[in-house]
């Protein structure tokens, strides 16, 4: 915890150094202001103390010295403060841009398993309600705050120097003070914190209620989602009201101590007039300077508030930037060969577990030669789309290498891997945009043609020249908007057009109708021609065409060979294979 | 389809004609505060006029006992406005504290209805929202109402309050003084008037945005596999970049304006108060004012400056209030298009047979030009397995999403022993069918909690005998068996231990009609076959739809639909359509590419390399 506010400190350090030009000219501004505020009530003073008396003699200089002063100062302050506010609002959200940016770039770096763990709500609550938190602090609290503490410092000053007495009865509330703000300051991080969290709650619950809808309703789940939605709406609820409950006793009781003082100063420095010791003016000015005192500490009790809230959530930011990607970018990347022919693939006594004690894949050992096209089959829940996951490193092995081109793929520049290697995974997924858009995700600079013939090489030209837009047609959240099917030759298009070296097809036509898949099976054929490829299916027509053929079970390889050679061999294949073909027509 | 389904968000930049219309209606959550609320109202006008006495105690004090010598009236007065402190300390915390608990008691009270409705919204809603638009509607756009309810709306009549009462001890205090006070509002009015109008664009584009990066967060989130399988951080990125400094470049707009509205708020009871100085020290100086009463009146005046400040706050903050009700009332406005009907029935399982018919059934998503189904008729009778056979993107999911009413049918109907769907009670219907989607959809919740989704008290023995028949006994083997939480999405299982999953689920509801969209497409062969003869003794007595790819998985079903342009062109025993209909055969044909290698001699024991 302690480390997260040092991290949450150095963070914020970090995202304000850019701007330190601009944060002293605020500074500057902000005095200026200040000053000019200040002088309000002493030119007041002067007013009462030295205009009046040369008036009633008829000598009006002295107050239209005042009254000039006055408006000039008015006419100061406002150009200050308008300066200021423009200045830190661009700064304000200027660090805004930044801390979502950063924390969005590294959720990117961060790999598949954290996401796991850490849940798509909860990305989206650190990169909308937290970053929301802080910008309520941006919005308005940084001034307050830094005003209220200049005007504090500089009226104390004034005090002092107005009536050095007078002032000591003041400042006797300092240690009050400061000892009630550190009970604050305690109380209400921890109070923060629990909202943060309990706000990521409702969101994690509520997109994946609304992300399975279909579900939810055709399975009348909607009375139980809206009870555990209730709860944990219910918790943030609570854990913002005790927030809240905070402030509503530390706000009052700074006004309780501002009160006593000020009734203090009122019969402690009435006395001192009647004493002769200080002027009627004085009194009249400390008692108006003394407002200015503790209105801003009022303030600055509701800023410390949106400030806690804020810090609770840059906690919560700094915490996720803390995370070192497990499946880390290379820090001197080894460049691939560069020659033709690449894409040869080891995997080398590779064991891994998504935890710890349940190994999935145990010593694998598999050399897939450039060029070579294997069909990786095995009943469900074998492994095999967590060897596709190795191979696109998902994940990294816990002991032994796979490589690619002879180079560990810990050390290939992930730019490059990408390049090099696709993985079409099991799950489809669509991005919300066009179908074009969608494709083209394959291949950023890809134009309109290319985009077209990838999607005619693999037979998905017809459906889409169909749609209402053709290509570009939205496809709505998802892909929600096509069909299974048309959903996955999307993706399969998208590959196409990605041309990588290495491409890995998890179950990449499992949806398709017979026909169509009999179409992508003929593109594949020459698609696969001359790179490596991995294809996983349980539909073993897409097998026929492979050089090879591997049968995984239990995490290792118990049968490999070419389909035709293995079909004879009679094995595990050729069992499969028999069941297969003779379920078909 | 009705109108809810083509509510798509409103148009950017739409003009509102009536600014407060949506906040005004949501007074619905404040209605069951209004006691506290005008406790709170009542505290706070309290102590407010406790802190304004304080000034006129003072004034007192110069003018009474400091003048008069009087060393008594002076800690008699002293004593009052110690009392008159304490008064108002105790009266703030009052007024927070009510407030801190009614406050975020009607955003959750919002937020759980805005949830219980989206509930409601069919699909087709779902999918043409922007996931995020709506999740920035339950979290932004509620802290600002909340901010709003809490503050905003108590500081406004409080400041509205204090300035009038302030300007009336004004003017008792000096007459003309005191109007010139007062007259200092017209120009304030103008001022908040114009700020108010220019910044409720800029709101509403800003918390617009605001939804548009949650969404591009929220799909990074969901394409994340996607995205790293291709190495799209960058454009990702940028894109989101693009999106984050559209929002940058609306809030620095925003405190332009706000900056530019806050000095001119400032400015105008600063020139006032350089007026009431001039003027003041002459009236003091010709005798008409004592001193006291000057430094009373500037006191007063001076407490008037945090009011004006605080209204350019408090506009903003309820411009966005205003436009924070809007979306939120977009969505609440939204009418559910699929809900009970006045009347709707509820049917007893028992008491269904399962005859299921399609009568001249019609569908077309909304904004899309063509019908996907364009007359469908047909019945399956109780007990009956039906397979749906089709091209892909033909219309069988769409078809079958119609059973369970997903979407409702746009021309002609479906009834079920007779009751025309749209005439049973939803919760009815949807007990009665059971549903298994070609993605199986699983949530981060135990296994247990996955499998008895619709039928929540379903026993031990019948869970066992769910998972036995889709073969997704892997489940006990998972490190806290059944109790095992799935990680979001099910995505920490297997495709096909997914699929089983989601199938059992299906299964175990023990439904009348059962509808499997293509439920075996992840399973391999082998699995597929022992899925598949033990669906057959289920399917035996339940009335079924079944949409399938594979030739293998037909043979589940009686008859046979081939779904094409819209309707059923086909339909019969599965061997009789073979043989008849050319175009049945081409759709589960699946004559290879290349010649089928020979057949294997019959196999000895699997044989083990490595
Ligand atoms: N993210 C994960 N976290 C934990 N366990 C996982 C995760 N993904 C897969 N598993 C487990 O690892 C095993 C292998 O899964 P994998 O997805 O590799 O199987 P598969 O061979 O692809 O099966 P299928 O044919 O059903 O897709 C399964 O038992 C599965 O439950
Ligand atoms: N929400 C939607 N809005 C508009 N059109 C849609 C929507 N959903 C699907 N469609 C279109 O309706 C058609 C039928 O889709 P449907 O999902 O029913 O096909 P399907 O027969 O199930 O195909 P598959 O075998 O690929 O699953 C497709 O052409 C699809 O593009
Ligand atoms: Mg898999
Ligand atoms: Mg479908």
């Amino acid at each position: 915890m302690a480390r997260l506010r040092a991290r949450s400190r150095t963070l914020l350090a970090e995202v304000l150094r850019p701007h330190r030009g601009r944060l002293g000219a605020a500074v500057a501004l902000l005095l200026t202001q200040n000053a000019a505020a200040m002088s309000g009530p002493y030119l007041v003073m002067l007013g009462i103390d030295r205009a009046i008396e040369p008036l009633r003699e008829g000598r009006s200089g002295p107050l239209a010295a005042v009254a000039v002063s006055f408006a000039a100062a008015t006419g100061i302050e406002y150009a200050a403060r308008r300066g200021f506010l423009t200045l830190s609002a661009r700064v304000g959200q200027a660090v805004l841009l930044d801390l979502r940016q950063r924390v969005y770039a590294h959720f990117l770096r961060l790999p598949v398993a954290f996401h796991e763990r850490y849940t798509s709500g909860r990305m989206i609550s650190r990169l909308t309600s937290d970053i929301d938190s802080i910008a309520e602090l941006v919005d308005g609290g940084v001034e307050s705050l830094v005003m209220a503490a200049l005007t504090i410092v500089s009226v104390a000053a004034i005090l002092l120097w107005l009536d050095l007495p007078l002032a000591a009865v003041t400042l006797l509330a300092f240690p009050l003070l400061f000892w009630l703000s550190r009970w604050f300051a305690r109380a209400s991080a921890a109070a923060y914190r629990h909202t943060r969290e309990a706000m990521a709650l409702v969101i994690v619950h509520f997109v994946e209620s609304m992300r399975g809808i279909r579900a939810v309703q055709a399975y009348r789940r909607e009375p139980r989602n809206q009870r555990i939605f209730d709860s944990v709406n219910d918790d943030y609820r609570r854990s913002s009201r005790q927030a809240f409950r905070l402030i509503a006793t530390y706000s009052p009781s700074i006004k309780l101590i501002g009160n006593v003082t000020v009734a203090g100063v009122l019969c402690y420095g009435g006395a001192r007039v009647l004493g002769g010791e200080t002027a009627v003016g004085v009194l009249a000015a400390f008692l108006l300077y003394l407002r200015r005192f503790f209105e801003p500490m009022q303030e600055l009790s509701q800023f410390y508030n949106s400030l806690q809230s804020a810090t609770a959530a840059l906690e919560k930011l700094a915490g996720v930037l803390d995370e070192r990607p497990a499946v880390a970018e290379p820090v001197r990347p080894v460049p691939l060969p560069r020659r033709p022919g690449r894409g040869a693939v080891h995997f080398q006594a590779v064991s891994f577990g998504y935890r710890p004690d349940a190994p999935i894949l145990t010593g694998l050992d598999l050399t897939i030669p450039a060029g070579q096209t294997v069909a990786l089959i095995g009943p469900t829940g074998a492994g095999k789309s967590t060897v596709a996951k190795l191979l696109a490193r998902f994940h990294d092995p816990a002991t032994g290498t796979v490589t690619l081109d002879g180079v560990d793929l810990r050390q290939v520049a992930d730019a490059e891997l990408r390049r090099t290697v696709v993985l079409v995974t099991q799950e489809t997924h669509l991005f919300g945009g066009t179908v074009a858009e969608n494709i083209r995700f394959g291949r950023p600079d890809a134009d309109d043609a290319a985009v077209e013939a990838a999607a005619r090489a693999i037979g998905a030209h017809d459906f889409i020249a169909a749609l209402p837009d053709g290509y570009a047609t939205e496809v709505h959240r998802r892909g929600g908007r096509l069909s299974a099917g048309q959903r996955q030759l999307v993706a399969f298009a998208r590959a196409f057009l990605a041309d990588p070296a290495v491409l890995i097809l998890d179950e990449a036509t499992s949806s398709l109708d017979v026909p169509t898949e009999r179409l992508v099976q003929h593109a594949l054929s020459t698609i696969l021609r001359d790179r490596t490829a991995v294809v996983i299916a349980h539909r073993l027509s897409t097998v026929e065409t492979v050089d090879r053929v591997l049968v995984l079970d239990d995490g290792r390889i118990v049968e490999d060979g070419p389909p035709a050679e293995l079909i004879a061999d009679g094995g595990r294949y050729a069992a499969l294979h028999r069941q297969w073909r003779d379920s078909l027509l | 389809m009705a109108a809810g389904s083509d509510g798509g968000p409103t148009d950017r930049g739409e003009v509102r004609r009536r600014p407060l219309r949506n906040l005004w209606r949501l007074r619905r959550y404040l209605r069951p505060h209004t006691v506290e609320f005008s406790w709170l109202m009542l505290a706070g006008l309290a102590a407010t006029g406790a802190g304004i006495a304080v000034p006129l105690v003072a004034q007192q004090v110069v003018d009474g006992p400091v003048a008069r010598r009087d060393l008594t009236g002076l800690y008699q007065l002293g004593a009052l406005a110690l009392l008159l402190g304490l008064a108002e300390a105790s009266l703030i915390f009052i007024r927070r504290w009510v407030q801190s608990s009614s406050s975020v008691t009607m955003e959750a009270a919002i937020r759980a209805d805005v949830y219980a409705h989206l509930q409601q919204l069919p699909p087709s809603f779902h999918d043409r929202w922007p996931s995020g638009q709506l999740l920035s509607r339950i979290t932004s756009d509620l802290s600002v109402l909340r901010r709003f309810l809490s503050f905003g709306l108590f500081f406004l009549i409080l400041n509205v309050v204090t300035y009038l009462v302030v300007v009336v001890l004004l003017i008792r205090l000096h007459p003309a003084l005191g109007l010139l006070v007062g007259v200092s509002a017209v120009p304030l009015f103008v001022i908040a008037r114009r700020f108010g109008r220019h910044y409720h664009t800029a709101s509403r584009r800003m918390q617009d945005q605001q939804g548009d990066v949650a969404t591009l967060v929220e799909e990074t989130a969901q394409g994340l596999r996607t995205m790293k399988a291709y190495g799209r951080g960058p454009q990702l990125t940028a894109r989101f970049t693009a999106g984050t400094e559209a929002l940058h470049d609306t809030g620095v707009g925003k405190g332009r304006l706000l900056a530019r509205t806050a000095a001119l708020l400032d400015l105008v009871p600063n020139l006032t108060l350089s007026i009431v100085l001039v003027a003041g020290a002459a009236a003091v100086a010709a005798g008409r004012l004592t001193v006291g009463q000057l430094v009373a009146f500037v006191s007063l005046q001076l407490m008037l400056i945090w009011p004006v400040q605080a209204l350019g706050w408090i506009i903003a903050n309820g411009q966005e209030a205003a436009t924070a009700a809007d979306r939120i009332q977009e969505v609440l406005d939204t009418p559910p298009a699929i809900v009970d009907a006045p009347g709707a029935v509820a049917l007893a399982r028992s008491t269904v047979h399962g005859r299921l018919r399609f009568e001249a059934v019609g569908f077309r998503y909304p904004g899309s030009p063509a019908p996907v189904l364009r007359g469908i008729d047909l019945t399956v009778e109780p007990g009956e397995t039906l397979a749906v056979v089709g091209a892909t993107g033909s219309g069988k999911s769409t078809l079958l999403s119609l059973v369970p009413r997903l979407h409702d049918v746009g021309t002609g109907r479906i009834t079920l022993d007779g009751h025309d769907l749209r005439d049973l009670r939803l919760a009815s219907l949807r007990r009665l069918v059971g549903m298994a989607f070609e993605e199986p959809t699983l949530f981060s919740m135990s296994v247990w909690e996955n499998l008895t989704l619709g039928r929540p008290d379903a026993g031990e023995d019948e869970v066992r005998a769910a998972l036995a028949l889709a073969q997704a006994e892997f489940a006990y083997d998972l490190p806290w068996g059944l109790r095992t939480r799935l990680g979001e999405q099910g995505l920490s299982l297997s495709g096909g231990q997914r699929q089983r999953l989601a199938l059992a689920r299906a299964v175990l509801v023990r439904p009348a009609v059962l509808v499997l969209d293509d439920p075996l497409s992840a399973l391999d062969v082998h699995t597929e076959a022992l899925v598949e003869s033990a669906l057959k003794r289920v399917l035996r007595n339940t009335t079924a739809l079944l949409v399938v790819h594979r030739p293998s998985t037909i043979a589940l079903a009686d008859r046979v639909a081939l779904l094409e342009q819209g309707r059923f062109t086909a339909v019969g025993p599965h061997t009789e359509l073979l043989a008849t209909v050319p175009a049945y055969r081409a759709v589960l044909s699946a004559e290879p590419a290349t010649p089928p290698p020979p057949r294997s001699p019959p196999g000895g024991p699997p044989l083990v390399r490595s």
